[in-house]
């Protein structure tokens, strides 16, 4: 074992880089990806039957393909057909749109928004419904139904799934490397390419990951235990002035 | 008493080997695999290429008989060892962990990475790297080179595991510009696709890119290397390596 190469402040602003670019991609798709997934279930339950029929067939696309197939077809068939439209390359967008970040962002939120958005769906089917009718004979809109009601109960239900999700979603990030982007993989290759070392920087951001691994799931099991309602509520008069 | 006439037999085909030497053709190695248009066999089943003629000039101005002998690569140090070749002459780089089994001539050539950009960018490197986004293939002495020596050019490096890749995403827009070992490059602007792409310039001389290729040589035969880098020096003087170098690739590759 030879780990020398951890001091090399060279090798250090490579897997800080690759690090920080990991830790960016998890939180954009996770928030993209989950904002997509509520959207895509409740599409589904409450959407006209076309969009519910779409939405089911991209579901079933994205489920059913390989993750790094996605990452291709992205980055080198739909990222062709885009630089393929007239005066693009000189649009403002341009520089997002060249940058593998971009794809490497949308495969996973459409990604997360597929898996997710049924296990939301699956969700907010198994919310009573009586619960709801007693939201509407308390005078809410539906909108208010469902984002004070309907969905905070769904995620109550799913949460530990959704934990899991998320946790898939940080170690599928090593595959963006193969779209030429700085991960921790990528690093990770530069120190087995310069020092001729395979095992040990492959050991040193599998640790990096399991620690990521560890601070995200203690961070969900907070979010679990404070989200409303997962608590017993004894001694807290739920509707002020009434009770 | 059968091991006694065994030994006196190899003994005396050393021996024989040994003092025959200097009239018998020295046996340049060169790859089984062919490795156009480094080394490769022509229509009639004979063995040319650029580094078949180069070894054969250098043979010339030695004045030694020469044969190519095609060995198989990943024995080909052995096969030197052993003294069934007596040079390899195969695009061997010369390396650290290779001088520490084998020697090696002075380096014959030398392909320096190249940089391709499109032709109406004002672009000479590597003064104008700064904001570029520049492609590399990974595990590459182009890689090497573009972090080491290109770090503080301002230019974003993006690895990439393919060369084809990396051609690909210069071509539609994605890459400003790519560093590729000049050979290949030479290859791609030459496509249609690429017609819009021009090589800008060469990388300079770094260690990221070792020494260039020389002929592998056993540690004992200094008089053949001291010999040979000789010749070298006269193929180059009277330009038949560049020659060579212009009809094989369309660039001057001799160092």
């Amino acid at each position: 074992m030879e780990f020398s190469w951890l001091s090399d402040p060279f090798y250090q602003s490579y897997l800080l880089e690759g690090f920080i670019n990991t830790l960016l991609l998890v939180i954009v798709s996770a928030a993209g990806g989950l904002a997509l997934a509520i959207t895509l279930a409740l599409a589904r339950l409450k959407g006209p039957r076309p969009l519910a029929w779409c939405i089911h067939g991209f579901t079933t696309v994205m489920r059913g393909t390989p993750l790094l197939v996605q990452l291709f077809f992205f980055y080198y068939g739909v990222g062709r057909l885009l630089e393929g439209i007239p005066g693009i390359q000189e649009s403002l967008i341009w520089p997002v749109l060249r940058d593998p970040f971009f794809y490497g962002a949308l495969t996973f939120i459409l990604s997360v928004g597929a898996y997710s958005g049924e296990v939301i769906r699956g969700a907010l089917i198994s919310v009573p419904p009586g619960e709801r009718e007693a939201g509407r004979a308390f005078g809410m809109s539906p909108t208010q139904v469902f984002f004070r009601l309907w969905l905070p109960r769904a995620i109550q239900l799913c949460l530990p799934t959704l934990t899991g999700e998320m946790i898939l979603l940080l170690k599928s990030i090593p595959l963006v490397s193969t779209i030429a982007m700085m991960d921790l993989l990528q690093a990770a290759n530069i120190i087995r390419d310069e020092m001729f070392l395979v095992y040990e920087p492959l050991m040193l951001i599998a640790g990096i990951y399991l620690a990521m691994t560890v601070v995200l799931t203690l961070v969900l099991r907070q979010v679990e235990q404070r989200f409303p309602g997962m608590r017993p509520t004894r001694g807290r008069r739920l509707i002020p002035g009434r009770a | 008493m059968n091991y006694n006439l065994i030994a006196a037999s190899t003994l005396a085909l050393l021996t024989l080997s040994t003092t025959g030497q200097a009239a018998e053709p020295l046996q340049i190695g060169i790859s089984a695999e062919p490795y156009p248009p480094f080394t490769y066999t022509s229509s009639d089943g004979d063995w040319t290429g650029f580094e078949v003629e180069l070894g054969l000039a250098f043979c010339d101005a030695m004045n030694r008989e020469c044969e190519i002998k095609p060995t198989g690569w990943s024995g080909i140090i052995p096969s030197l060892k052993d003294g069934r070749i007596d040079m390899i002459m195969n695009s061997m780089s010369i390396t650290e962990a290779r001088q520490r089994v084998i020697d090696f001539s002075d380096p014959y050539y030398f392909t320096p990475g190249a940089y391709v950009a499109a032709k109406d960018m004002a672009f000479t490197p590597p003064d104008d790297l700064d904001g570029q986004v520049l492609g590399v293939q990974s595990a590459t002495t182009n890689a090497t080179y573009a972090r080491r020596a290109l770090r503080d050019s301002g230019a974003e490096v993006r690895l990439y595991d393919q060369a084809e890749q990396v051609n690909r995403d210069l071509l539609s827009g994605r890459l400003d510009v790519i560093l590729a070992d000049q050979i290949a490059m030479q290859e791609l602007v030459e496509r249609d696709a690429a017609a819009d792409f021009e090589i800008k310039g060469k990388a300079p001389h770094h260690s990221a890119y070792g020494e260039g290729v020389g002929l592998g040589l056993r540690p004992d035969d200094d008089a053949l290397q001291a010999d040979l880098n000789d010749a070298i020096e006269d193929v180059f003087e009277e330009g038949t390596c560049t020659d060579l170098s212009n009809e094989y690739f369309g660039t001057d590759i001799c160092t």
